[in-house]
């Protein structure tokens, strides 16, 4: 790992004025992905600023929606009863993010912005139409994913939270990769005000997106039935050592039949 | 440099490292606590956890830098003065939860980790999944996940619930 300067601000002005400063300068949340791309060497950054002094963890509802803070860890959300209630998928989701330890330090911050294409929590953002809440302005899911490991924020923006609309019923299926736990599928499904949404992660060859025609036949009829004959083109799809983009296309079927049946 | 001081094992810790130090070259290389290991580049086995103000962590995948005035504990810091074992490391003897031992004190602060959290009962089911985080390429899990289930009731001091089983 090339050596770099730690900072740990005690407040967001002060964090986004350090990553201002210098372009170089990346921000560190749990570190589940940063510290592992350090050790490789992959990025050489001069400056590392600790986002955990800011005060940004915590759970809250909001009218209609359930807000979640950047730095709160996937174990608090899989843990908080407050999300258990409004939006269970999501608790779901965060419960199976790789293993205990990438639980107790990961973040929902840390994992939007970086918007790895087989990360779990982006496909929920863009089903359930969520808002990314960052030190200067609210970003529409629908803006924010931009392919793989590419969103909307600039080099000194910060996600502060994420708000998400309370759809009125969801679930999140995912196939795991044996070794990494990252989803080598995952669909995230949820019936919301604005119809059927469903989004894919894992599985597209530009990152996460929505499968325009399973909304539309589960528009028609919101069960596992309605998928039966709805295919996902191959050409979309991502192919690697760990599944070939046909095996993939059909097993973004299968889990959201999954998900329609778990959908709570 | 950095000046950082913590605690590990119950006692104070001070080191003065580089900001790239990761927490598991500080408890090895400057505290010569050789216990936790180091088994993959990829934040993947496991086999360098060890507890961080009383969540289980990776600390390979942790900068020296983010455990300022933290408590940690290493497998070093389990067994009793006198050298009594602590019950965890007891039943992974007991039950043969080792081969070779280079998976285990990440297995054993694991599970130690995991019997702490489910105060109301620990099912088998939830002992294989807690363990996704510990790579073993020796026993094949099984007598490690006996030997979990063997220590809930030691170190909660009362009977495993029929239900939990
Ligand atoms: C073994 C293993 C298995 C995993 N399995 C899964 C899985 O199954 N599903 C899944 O979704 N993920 C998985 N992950 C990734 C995990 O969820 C990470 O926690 C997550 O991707 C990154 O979050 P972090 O808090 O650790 O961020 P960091 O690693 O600290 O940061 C990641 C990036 O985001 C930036 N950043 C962090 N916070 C902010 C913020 N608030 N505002 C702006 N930029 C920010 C950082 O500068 C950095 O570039 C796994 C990781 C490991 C090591
Ligand atoms: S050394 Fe493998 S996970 Fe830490
Ligand atoms: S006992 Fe050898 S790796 Fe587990």
């Amino acid at each position: 790992m090339y050596d770099f300067e730690y900072h740990k601000p005690g407040a967001i002005d002060d964090a986004v004025k350090a990553l201002g400063a210098d372009a170089e300068a990346k921000a560190l949340a749990g570190g589940m992905t940063f510290i592992p791309v350090l050790k490789q060497r992959l990025a050489k950054p001069s400056a590392v600023v600790d986002l955990a002094g800011l005060g940004l963890t915590g759970i809250r509802r909001e009218g209609n929606a359930l807000v979640i803070k950047a730095m709160t860890t996937h174990r608090e959300v899989a843990m908080s009863s407050e999300v258990a209630s409004a939006i269970p998928a999501l608790a779901t989701l965060a419960g199976n993010i790789g293993d205990r330890q990438v639980r107790y330090r990961g973040t929902i911050g840390g994992s939007l912005a970086n918007n790895d294409p087989s990360a779990c929590y982006p496909s929920a953002v863009l089903a359930l139409g969520a808002t990314i809440v960052t030190s200067r302005r609210r970003i529409a899911a629908a803006d924010y994913f931009q392919g793989m490991f590419t969103t909307a924020l600039e080099p000194d923006e910060l996600i502060t939270e994420v708000s998400f609309p309370i759809p009125e019923k969801a679930a999140y299926a995912k196939f795991p990769n044996p070794a990494s736990r990252y989803a080598m599928v995952g669909v995230f499904v949820a019936k919301t005000a604005e119809g059927a949404r469903v989004a894919v992660t894992g599985a597209g060859n530009d990152g996460v997106f929505r499968h325009a025609a399973m909304e539309a036949a589960l528009d028609q009829s919101f069960t596992a039935d309605a998928l039966k004959d709805v295919t996902t083109p191959e050409s979309l799809m991502n192919g690697d050592i760990h599944a070939g983009t046909a095996y993939r296309a059909h097993l973004v079927g299968v889990m959201a039949r999954r998900a329609v049946m778990a959908c709570k | 440099m950095a000046q950082i001081n913590l605690t590990v094992n119950g006692k104070a810790a001070h080191a003065e490292v580089e900001s790239r130090t990761l927490l598991v070259e500080l408890l090895r290389d400057h505290l010569h606590l050789t216990g936790t290991h180091v088994g993959c580049d990829t934040s993947q086995c496991g086999a360098c956890v060890v507890s961080v103000d009383g969540k289980s962590v990776k600390s390979c995948t942790m900068l020296a830098v983010q455990a300022e005035g933290a408590q940690v504990i290493t497998i070093e810091g389990l067994a009793a003065a006198d050298g009594t074992l602590h019950p965890m490391q007891e039943m992974f003897r007991e039950h043969h939860g080792l081969q070779c031992g280079f998976c285990t004190p990440g297995m054993v602060m694991s599970g130690i980790d995991l019997v702490e959290s489910h105060p109301d009962g620990l099912t088998e089911q939830q002992i294989r999944e807690g363990l996704e985080g510990n790579i073993c390429r020796c026993t094949g899990y099984h007598n490690i996940v006996k030997a979990i289930a063997a220590a809930w009731p030691l170190m909660h001091d009362k009977q495993m619930p029929q239900a939990a089983e």
